[in-house]
């Protein structure tokens, strides 16, 4: 079901063009539309995640630029893009330069495959989930090649964490999402929200869901570098770990990638969890563009969750962190993977 | 079975913890009340100090506009940075009728001062304390150099200072 808006622009660029550079020219559109998406949510998210830290230290937050201080990630963009980028003598010079995209690129990728409504989705392939796992593993690249590259040793030490951090919590996350598709039976996104009209997963699935997604909240913090989990970056110990040497506007990526990771794995969260853009109850299913909406309540909402973490806790140890994934999160997973077949099985689901 | 256990305490001690800052989240979201973000430039008039606060080094005078400094410049010795000038003089004190040191100038450096404190604690006098004034932007630094006795001032007799 295609919303008449967009089937507008695609008759109004067949009146002019052929359909191969009408089809390009869709891809394009779409392109930009999603790097101004990219934008915009990265320099929001770093506004909320400034506020909302505020509030919970019994501070203000930014309030000074525009209405509520809502300008002054912008207007910190636009400082960091006046910057000189600098870079290290000795730095592998190339590898320095691309591994920033690196980050963008897979953010990008699987940005690509988020239901923002019922109408707006750019790539809605029938192995959408395994797609956005596998591609953000590569994210993980750019990191590691960061802090390879910078020849600095607190970026190696923080590229190395990244290594070890995000191969083992993607482990977790995997298997929580495998836990999700064993009660959906699909991995097709769109297919997985139309699935949750009847009742979100999470109290169609019950027990093994809620485990399920407490396992997801988890090694979702992991996989997005924040706080009880940033050991690539921990301050006090490895000065900013693998961007370290980064300056200016590729400093800005990475930045801006992190929060954007953050919003990516929210909205799995919200997709797999809570129903996607559905409204609950189904009560203003009728209005077109109205799961813009909820979508976007139920991430920022989610978003906050994760705030919260961030503002509570304090940073794990590295054998701390190893030994809460191998010892603990992991055996729970496989338990609860096989709990919610059997469930599944005698169809004890709703 | 200490497995088990230590989830459990774990995650409650976890959740205790989110319930004490989601407590001041949303308090502050809602009423504010416990901010205690100082907005700056916009309430210079209003805001108040409190008393430990070291603002800047002041001399302490008494409604007779008298101070209890003896020119003994023991705080120009005590400061680590040469921020302390004392002026001094010598005359005869008709009372007792021996020459006396008294103070002409006590010349204080604020641009210089780090707000050690350690020339209030060398004052035997206690005749400079500190003052809590916060507000010192200015844009030519001479305008920090202060005297810090106040014109017309002179020491207060012993017997009184006590
Ligand atoms: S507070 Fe310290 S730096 Fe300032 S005048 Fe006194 S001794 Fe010197
Ligand atoms: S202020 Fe105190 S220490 Fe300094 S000269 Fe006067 S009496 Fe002596």
């Amino acid at each position: 079901m295609t919303a008449d808006i967009f089937t507008e622009i695609h008759e109004f660029l067949l009146g002019f063009m052929s359909e191969s550079a009408t089809h390009i020219t869709e891809l394009i559109l779409i392109a930009v539309a999603y790097l101004g998406i990219f934008a915009i949510l990265g320099l929001f998210l770093v506004w909320l995640e400034r506020r909302v830290a505020g509030f919970f230290q019994l501070r203000l937050g930014p309030n000074r630029v525009g209405p509520a201080g809502l300008f002054q990630t912008i207007a910190d963009a636009l400082k960091l893009v006046s910057k000189e980028l600098t870079g290290t003598v000795k730095a592998d010079k190339q590898l320095y330069k691309i591994a920033p995209y690196f980050v963008i690129t897979t953010a990008l990728m699987s940005m690509s495959l988020i239901p923002f409504s019922q109408e707006i989705q750019a790539f809605d392939i029938n192995i959408g989930l395994f797609f956005i796992i596998s591609v953000s593993s590569i994210g993980v690249l750019g990191v590691f090649l960061a802090g390879w590259a910078s020849n600095n040793k607190y970026s190696l030490l923080g590229g190395m964490r990244t290594g070890i951090q995000m191969i083992s919590y993607e482990l977790s996350i995997g298997m929580s999402i495998v836990t999700m598709v064993v009660l959906a039976g699909t991995l097709q996104i769109s297919e997985i929200v139309e699935l949750q009209k009847n009742g979100w997963f999470i109290f169609t699935g019950h027990i093994p869901a809620i485990i399920a997604f407490m396992i997801f909240m988890i090694a979702g913090t992991a996989e997005s570098n924040r706080t009880p989990f940033d050991l690539v970056e921990a301050e006090s110990e490895l000065g900013a770990g693998f961007h370290t040497e980064y300056s200016g506007m590729r400093f800005a990526y990475y930045f801006l990638a992190e929060f954007v990771n953050m919003f990516i794995i929210a909205a799995i969260a919200v997709v797999l969890f809570f129903g996607g853009w559905l409204s609950p109850f189904g009560i203003t299913d009728a209005i077109p563009f109205a799961g813009l909406f909820w979508f976007g309540l139920k991430v920022m909402l989610v978003i906050f969750i994760f705030m919260w973490f961030r503002w509570t806790f304090p940073r794990l140890r590295i054998d701390q962190l190893l030994t809460l994934e191998w010892k603990y999160l992991l055996p729970i997973n496989m338990v609860n993977i096989v709990f919610m077949a059997l469930m599944v099985w005698l169809g004890l689901t709703f | 079975m200490s497995y088990f256990s230590e989830i459990y305490s774990g995650v409650k001690s976890l959740l205790t913890g989110m319930s004490v800052t989601g407590k001041y989240f949303f308090v502050n979201l809602f009423t504010r009340k416990d901010v205690i973000t100082q907005q700056y430039p916009d309430n210079i008039d209003t805001l108040k100090m409190f008393d430990r606060f070291r603002g800047e080094v002041i001399m302490y005078h008494n409604e007779n506009n008298e101070h209890k400094c003896d020119a003994c410049t023991l705080c120009e010795k005590a400061c680590p940075n040469g921020s302390i000038e004392i002026i001094g003089d010598k005359k005869v004190n008709p009372e007792s009728g021996k020459s006396q040191r008294y103070l002409v100038k006590h010349i204080y450096h604020l641009e210089m001062c780090t707000m050690c404190g350690l020339c209030i604690e060398a004052c035997p006098q206690d005749a400079i304390i500190w003052g809590q004034d916060f507000h010192h932007v200015q844009y030519d630094r001479s305008k920090l150099t202060k005297v810090l006795n106040k014109p017309g001032s002179k020491m207060m007799s012993k017997s009184k200072a006590k």
